[in-house]
């Protein structure tokens, strides 16, 4: 059986796990929907309008049924409604899903494309004046909240410039790219900041690493340019380990970067997920959890595929 | 050339994202309110919801019988006039012939009927069904008139039908079962679509028995972050917001293009003791406390001096200067002194509960109160939850003391009924049973003179004071800014938003 068919097989027990954890998860937490949606107004309530509510939320029944209705709603795609929206789940993810996508892959870009040149040119000029300043730089990025950046970007703007992203809603890239861009930047900024500098820190250590090795000697001795030694033959064999951070870090931001969606306010599902646990929707929490559980299986897969595009020498699965 | 693209690629967005957001920052329709807010609306049944952006929200949309104006005095909404038996017993309305639901059908005394036996319905859980308890049956002799007859005299009654919980929806979408889903109200606003935690647009009503709103409508955005929702509003993408927030609010003033408006709130913030516990349930331990406590001082240090001193009793038509309630002026001797007759003399260990961002104080109220509480010996715990986790437990009463911020009413009978008479829904929450206090809360509800209930509710307000199973802190007040370019708001110490009708646009 092939790597990529025994790695498929593997998810459903994996996200039956997942989905038995944060059913149960959800419901460890006091408070239930219905003193999220009342408050201490819930504390008024008589017996009667409590199980009332308690059917209205569906959580009148015991957990074990829950979980099975909700299981086997599962298998035929169906996630449930949501007591919020009062929408499917399914559609409520799908709808914030673009944002969260476009603000992972936007914020990726920015770090690898400032992170590796950064790493790479720390590296080749390795304990002189301009690698100190990118080590610098390294250690700030990653020191800094992402809040504060945010914060600190919003405040800039707004007082300097009289502008601030637009806030609060989502403009899809194919309705109108500018105003998506306009609204998307920086929150990207502020996330690939933070990720740019652990590209950086990443990507100069392999590149010294790479370049002491024999095979770089050999290439220079052969009279390869410092261009081609640099970018055509260390590179490439520095890069596994930030392919390993950026799969990581991507699945991360494939589960919405709740912080950076707060302080910007985008509806993306960071912060999705972060309302309906504070709303105790329970079939929100439990779809978006799951959806964002089968993101980061997939991303991993990638991650692995890809390490034998950059390493011919890695046979996946273990032969 | 690598370096040169990136360089170019980065330069590239910059541009780009400075030309698109310049683009952005312009004003889109003039006569279109853009608002803000930091939390959103939970759900959109008036009869249900209790969160006060639903409230905020709903209020623009639905009508109760009758509404509160910005002094707090009873003013027609649906109902143009109103007669209150002598005895307190019969409540007669006369509706507003023009006043017309969003989908064109006329308000009726059916649809007035209908409402309250919903709300007055168990099973549909309205959140002010203990304040209807009283109405016995609901007459309907014609299309325009409404008689209320009640079990016993509730003179309190008139202003607990002036909010938007008790507000009156077509009978047509009671039957249908779509209240809740779809908002059909007869207010100055129609809400025209609703992405919770993202934004909610209104339009006028041009129907609106009050008269066409000033603006053609109103679009909510979410924004969780109070500094964010500054910048948006300093960079004139935000006309309108509504702020918590006390240490962000005093930032308007300083802004050239913006308004500040603060309404001193009825909601209180307060010490709650829990008398079912030892040692609070020493009447000398729970006074030490109240003497012990320099109200002002923690309106001063928690509350950036946004507050005012309070006792029980916030409305303004009801209120006493504080100055002359128990202990109200600081007495560290006299708190000492009652600390060595009570039964902990060696002072003792209790703990505080208190929400995490709710108010945005809370931490620091609960820092403040615990130096000035050890100064009588007495060592306060700070236990920070999370806001669900925090109403679970005071709903259970399961805390030595809490701070809270607990809303107000423009009446003290609904206000306190629940906490401090032997029936009250909320006594496992404060867990003081008074004779004194149940006696007179039942005078206050039966009596019909206004000059004989302040008089009433004056000896509830010493009494509770002196009895201290709560420490009465402060109000804060409640907070909008503005864009000077908009004109006409008026707030209310509800928190009403209903205000916006008014309010036009340059």
């Amino acid at each position: 059986m092939s790597y990529v068919a025994q790695r498929l097989l593997t998810f459903p027990l994996i996200l039956l796990g997942v989905s038995i954890l944060v059913f149960v998860a959800i419901r460890m937490i006091p408070g239930d929907a219905i003193t999220a949606m009342l408050g201490t107004e819930a504390g008024l309530l008589t017996p009667a309008q409590r199980a009332s509510l308690a059917a209205y939320f569906g959580i009148d029944q015991p957990v074990t049924t829950q979980y099975f209705r909700w299981a086997a709603g599962l298998l035929h795609g169906d996630l449930g409604i949501s007591a919020t929206y009062g929408k499917p789940v399914l559609q409520i993810i799908l709808d914030r899903f673009p944002l969260t996508l476009e603000l992972a892959l936007l914020s990726m870009l920015i770090a690898l494309l400032t992170g590796i040149p950064l790493g790479v040119l720390a590296a080749t000029r390795n304990e002189r004046p301009s690698d100190l300043m990118v080590r610098i730089l390294a250690m700030l990025g990653q020191s800094t909240p992402s809040f504060v950046l945010g914060l600190l970007i919003i405040y800039l703007l707004s007082v300097w410039f009289g502008i601030v992203p637009t806030m609060g809603t989502f403009t899809p890239l194919n309705v109108d790219p500018l105003a998506n861009l306009g609204q998307m930047i920086f929150p990207a900024i502020t996330l690939g900041f933070a990720f740019a500098a652990s590209v950086t820190r990443i990507s100069r250590s392999a590149m010294l690493d790479v370049l002491s090795d024999d095979y770089i000697r050999t290439a220079r001795s052969k009279g390869a340019s410092q261009r081609s030694v640099v970018w055509g033959h260390a590179l490439p064999n520095a890069l596994i380990p930030v392919v390993t951070l950026s799969g990581v870090e991507f699945g991360y931001l494939l589960g919405g970067a709740v912080i950076v969606e707060q302080v910007f306010a985008l509806p993306g599902l960071g912060r999705l997920v972060l309302d309906a646990i504070s709303q105790r929707d329970y079939a929100l929490v439990q779809g978006t959890v799951l959806f964002i559980a089968m993101n980061f299986l997939i991303v991993n897969l990638i991650v692995d595929l890809l390490y034998v595009v950059l390493d011919p020498r890695i046979r996946l699965g273990g032969k | 050339m690598h370096w040169t693209n990136t360089k170019r690629l980065l330069a590239g967005l910059a541009v780009a994202t400075t030309l698109s957001t310049v683009a952005l920052a312009l004003p889109v329709e003039a006569a279109s309110l853009r608002m803000a807010w930091s939390q959103d609306a939970t759900g959109l049944d008036p009869h249900k919801q209790t969160a006060f952006s639903s409230l905020r929200l709903l209020e623009l949309i639905y009508e109760p019988l009758v509404r509160l104006d910005e002094k707090l005095n009873v003013v027609p909404a649906i109902a143009a006039s109103w007669d209150f038996a002598a005895d307190g017993k019969t409540l007669t309305f006369k509706l507003d012939p023009k006043a017309k639901f969003t989908n064109g059908a006329q308000v009726t005394s059916a649809d007035v009927k209908a409402s309250f036996t919903r709300i007055l319905d168990e099973a549909t859980a309205a959140a002010a069904r203990s304040n209807f308890l009283s109405i016995d049956t609901i007459d309907t002799p014609d299309p325009e008139t409404v008689v209320f007859h009640l079990k016993t005299s509730d003179a309190p009654i008139l202003v607990a039908m002036a909010t938007v919980n008790a507000a009156i929806v077509p009978a047509s979408e009671i039957t249908a079962g779509s209240i809740g889903t779809k908002a059909i109200g007869s207010g100055p606003f129609k809400l025209d679509s609703w992405d919770p935690n993202s934004k909610e647009v209104l339009s006028a009503n041009a129907d609106w028995a009050g008269g066409k709103p000033g603006l053609d409508g109103i679009t909510i955005s979410v924004l969780p972050d109070e500094t964010a929702i500054l910048a948006s509003l300093r960079a004139g993408q935000t006309d309108f917001a509504l702020l918590n927030d006390p240490l962000v609010a005093t930032l308007v003033p300083a802004e050239a293009n913006m308004q500040l408006n603060r309404v001193p709130g009825l909601a209180y913030n307060v010490l709650q003791l829990n008398p079912s516990r030892k040692p609070m349930d020493d009447l000398k331990v729970r006074q030490a406390i109240s003497c012990a406590v320099d109200r002002q001082q923690v309106i001063d240090t928690a509350l950036a001096g946004e507050g005012q001193v309070t006792g029980p009793l916030t409305m303004p038509s009801f209120a006493e200067d504080p100055s002359t309630l128990f202990c109200y002026k600081p007495d560290l001797d006299k708190a000492k002194q009652l600390m060595k007759e009570s039964s902990s003399p060696d002072g003792f260990t209790a703990s505080v509960i208190a929400a995490t961002g709710e108010p945005p104080y809370a931490a620091n109220e609960a820092q403040v109160l615990q130096s000035q509480l050890a100064q009588i010996g007495v060592k306060l715990d700070i236990k920070m939850m999370e806001l669900k986790v925090y109403v679970d437990t005071w709903l259970k009463g399961d805390f030595d003391m809490a701070v809270a911020l607990n809303g107000g009413r423009p009446d003290p009978y609904p206000m306190y009924n629940r906490y401090f008479t032997k029936d009250g829904n909320l006594l496992k929450v404060s867990n003081f049973v008074d004779d004194t206090l149940d006696s007179l809360m039942k005078q206050g509800q039966a009596e019909t003179d206004p000059a004989k209930r302040v008089d009433i509710f004056h000896k509830f307000e010493q009494h509770l004071v002196e009895q201290s199973p709560w420490i009465w802190l402060s109000t804060g007040y409640g907070y909008t800014a503005q864009l000077k370019t908009v004109h006409g708001f008026v707030g209310s110490p509800t928190g009403t938003l209903f205000g916006l009708a008014k309010v036009t646009i340059d």
